[in-house]
């Protein structure tokens, strides 16, 4: 089968748009992520956890009609492109259309921008850097578009993430007991609860944290892992996280997790490992789908 | 629990009749501060270019846009996570007067000591609602070691600034200590209903 070439107004739509859903990310929260924090909101019994949901309500109202960022932090632009295989695209152009559109929706909103190299800490005011945004690409079978799924990904819950490299013997037991304790100990308040939980099993170590990622930033809220065994396991875990009683913004009350995630890979006869990332309350995603000529949709 | 609405700068009795619970509305000015300051001021020994006697801190780098030399206009300013900064906070009070520290999701042993000594306290604000802080933001009034950006000093004019939730008080009270002892009091229950005894 000939592939479909791509004209110089896709990769234009690729720049716009990577510009456009950096800015409506930060601005327009999911459907999804609205209607479970309002009923998160109506569902709290404490004073303080209603006071903590109402703010929060408050603030996307405020967002909205005011046409405000939610959340000051810009976070680590992080892009999710998947290829349809029946597109022809030039990879090296694609890629710079991304990194472009991600820089002109810093300097032209203006936005802050929060990275810096890793040693110097040097800030190029542009959201951009070496290997930064961060592009991850994806080929689809049987398809002819282009989707980028854009993601600010925030440090206060990036700085929460945790990778244990437990043995067979630990068994899933020592996975659950890792992740509730990692919760009850080590994320708590940090990451702006109630959030969502993103959980990765088994893979190699790198890839065990990027499905922890997959699982915490890019699903809608109430989407379940298609394999019951892991879906079951997202529900024990959900009740078990929300027992904690670490609450809205970890000052105490009924919903710490708004989700919990689980993506896994088979892994090595020696290993068992877990990752854990975590999404913060404004779980921001913004997507678009493009076609060979540029047309597009927007969503989230 | 009680509520108070307390214009800055504040005063020691302002803060020491605070308890953990209440509600905090403040008016006037309330600096930002964070990690890259912080840690010149501290670890690079540079002398704050600003008094902060009796100031409220938040911990935050705002989205701004740029207006004239040294002059800025919020386009968003939202609060970090305050746990990365908890061993300046003694240096902060004892040694500069601050005396409220806002932020999110809490600050540790370090700053409850200083917060003891010399009276202080933590104001919890909600994290992630920048659109609602940036309403209580009337002007950016000053902006020092803007090389820093946007971690820069900042001097935010702020009205109706609240409520913020006292999460940390002067006699030792730690709303966070309370709820992470509670969450790791209910493990071995949540272990055993689940199998991971």
């Amino acid at each position: 089968m000939s592939k479909i070439p791509v004209s110089d107004s896709f990769y234009q739509a690729v720049e716009e748009l990577s510009k456009d859903l950096y800015v409506k990310a930060l601005k327009d929260l999911p459907p999804d992520v609205r209607v479970v924090l309002k009923d998160t909101y109506e569902k709290e019994e404490t004073e303080t956890g209603r006071q903590v949901l109402a703010t929060m309500l408050d603030n996307i109202d405020i967002a909205d009609s005011r046409n405000r960022l939610i959340c000051q932090d810009t976070g680590i632009p992080i892009y999710f492109v998947k290829v349809g295989n029946q597109l022809s695209v030039d990879f090296v152009r694609l890629e710079e259309a991304v990194v472009k559109g991600c820089q002109r929706a810093t300097v032209e909103h203006p936005l802050r921008s929060s990275v810096v190299s890793p040693f110097k800490r040097q800030n190029n005011q542009n959201s951009s850097g070496y290997r930064i945004p961060s592009i991850n690409y994806d080929v689809v079978q049987d398809n002819d578009k282009v989707e980028i799924l854009m993601v600010p990904k925030g440090s206060g819950s990036e700085n929460m993430s945790f990778l244990k490299m437990l043995i067979p013997a630990e068994g899933v037991r020592g996975v659950k007991r890792f992740i509730l304790e990692t919760i009850a100990q080590n994320v708590g308040a940090n990451p702006c609860p109630p959030y969502v939980v993103g959980i990765g099993i088994g893979g190699t170590a790198d890839m065990c944290m990027k499905l922890a990622k997959i699982a915490a930033v890019t699903r809608p809220i109430g989407a379940r892992n298609p394999d019951p065994e892991m879906a079951a396991f997202e529900e024990e875990m959900y009740n078990a996280i929300n027992d904690l009683g670490i609450g809205p913004m970890g000052l105490g009350g009924l919903k710490t997790a708004l989700a919990v995630n689980v993506e896994h890979a088979y892994t090595h006869i020696t290993q068992n490992p877990v990752a854990i990332n975590i999404q913060c309350w404004p779980a921001r995603r913004a997507k678009a789908t493009i076609s060979f000529d540029g047309k597009f949709e927007v969503g989230y | 629990m009680a509520e108070y609405t307390l214009k800055t700068p504040l005063s020691e009795e302002d803060v020491r009749k605070l308890k953990v619970g209440d509600k905090v509305t403040l008016e006037g000015v309330v600096f930002g501060i964070r990690d890259a300051n912080l840690i010149r001021m501290f670890d690079g020994k540079v002398p704050s270019p600003v008094d902060l006697t009796g100031a409220a801190c938040i911990h935050t780098a705002p989205n701004v846009r740029k207006v004239g030399e040294g002059k800025y206009e919020p386009v968003c300013i939202g609060t970090t996570t305050s746990s990365r900064m908890d061993r300046f906070t003694p240096g902060l009070m004892g040694q500069y007067g601050v005396r409220a520290v806002i932020g999110k999701a809490g600050m540790m042993e370090a700053s409850m000591e200083a917060m003891k000594r010399y009276g202080g306290c933590y104001l919890a604000i909600v994290g992630g609602a920048a659109a609602w802080e940036t309403e209580r933001i009337l002007e950016i009034e000053g902006v020092w070691w803007e090389d820093l950006m946007p971690e820069a000093i900042w001097k935010f004019q702020t009205k109706n600034f609240g409520p913020l939730i006292v999460a940390m008080d002067s006699h030792g009270g730690n709303l966070y200590f309370d709820v992470k002892a509670e969450a790791a009091s209910m493990l071995p229950e949540i272990f055993r209903r689940i199998g991971a005894e």
